[in-house]
């Protein structure tokens, strides 16, 4: 810990001056930023392989590659975005639960909707 | 006795006392959840629509035609690895090492610049085949979704280099711990539509 540390007695948070008001937390090893990287590169090298390697083919290769892609959003969120790490109100998880819901709906309605339309052209 | 915790952000806070400081921190933060709510609800409007025209080729070039692989490949992990110099540059914000967040700050912007020049070159690279963006439906939806994310991390390197100028002449304060919890939220935010985007788009494409 450096010696900014002592400085708590500060009541504003100006932000001026060199560390004024910033408490630096003790050194540590990333260690959860190391494991986030880790796993999201192996999410992306498997989800390379499945399709570069052809393991499998048309839907259930999609299914793996999309569950793929979620865990990778997964491993954002935990390890480099801290979302749960809250005290207050979440209404960052009550954001993104409409922005993930008009989301399935824009993106599933429109794959729904058009799949009627195969013998039109557009 | 002021006992210090670390809130939903890592942004370091005062407990009580100054807890004003703290719910004015924590509510940008969260103002700055609900923008990236709302940029995932564009470019969810933007995948639907490549989707929906993606097969549409017009009996121009395709996505096997155009995509190489090598190239999406180095971007993904170009953006994989800026996401995590990210996450390191907030860490050592939190442990107050001014050069080392210069450094990894800088490396951040610097991985994303050569994202953005891969991106572009590869578009131009596109064009001079002349698949450009009007040629076919499956090639608007692409360009348009694709420049989007690029326009989006273009900004991100330009904030990125605003708040390194700014550490570089006042050091680490509470205002630039905020502001970059938030530049480095829109970056893992990007990070996530690219992975999206390279499974969707590329993956699939050359699937």
């Amino acid at each position: 810990m450096s010696s900014h540390a002592a400085t708590h007695g500060g009541h504003q948070e100006s932000g001026n001056g060199h560390g004024g008001g910033f408490t630096p937390v003790e050194r540590r090893f990333p260690w959860l930023h190391v494991v986030g990287y880790v796993l999201s590169l192996l999410l992306t090298v498997l989800a390379f392989l499945a399709v570069l390697h052809h393991w499998l083919s048309g839907n259930p290769l999609v299914t793996v590659i999309m569950v793929l892609a979620v865990l990778q959003i997964v491993v954002q969120l935990f390890f480099f975005m801290h979302f749960t790490e809250g005290h207050g109100p979440k209404y960052h998880i009550l954001a993104l639960g409409f922005a993930l819901f008009f989301t399935v709906a824009f993106v599933g309605g429109s794959i729904w909707i058009m799949s009627f339309g195969d013998t039109q052209a557009y | 006795m002021a006992v210090t915790k670390e809130d939903a952000w890592g942004v370091q806070a005062r407990s009580q006392t100054t807890g004003s400081t703290h719910d004015e921190n924590e509510l940008r933060v969260a103002g700055f959840w609900v923008f990236l709510a709302t940029d995932m609800i564009l470019f969810a409007c933007l995948f639907a629509t490549y989707i929906v025209l993606r097969g549409n080729t017009d009996g121009g070039p395709g996505p096997r035609q155009l995509f190489d692989v090598t190239g999406f490949t180095e971007e993904t992990f170009i953006l994989l690895t800026s996401s995590f110099t990210c996450g390191l540059a907030t860490h050592v914000m939190h442990e107050g090492r001014r050069r080392a967040l210069v450094l990894w700050l800088s490396v951040t912007a610097l991985l994303g610049l050569l994202f953005v020049g891969l991106e572009v070159s590869e578009f131009v690279r596109d064009v001079s085949v002349s698949a450009t963006i009007s040629r076919s439906g499956f090639l608007s939806g692409f360009f348009t979704l694709v420049g989007t994310h690029g326009c989006h991390v273009s900004l991100g390197i330009l904030w990125m280099g605003s708040i390194l100028f700014q550490v570089m002449r006042q050091g680490i304060t509470p205002a630039i711990a905020r502001k970059l919890t938030i530049v480095g939220l829109y970056w893992h935010f990007l990070d996530v539509v690219w992975v999206f985007l390279f499974t969707v788009v590329y993956l699939m494409g050359v699937m």
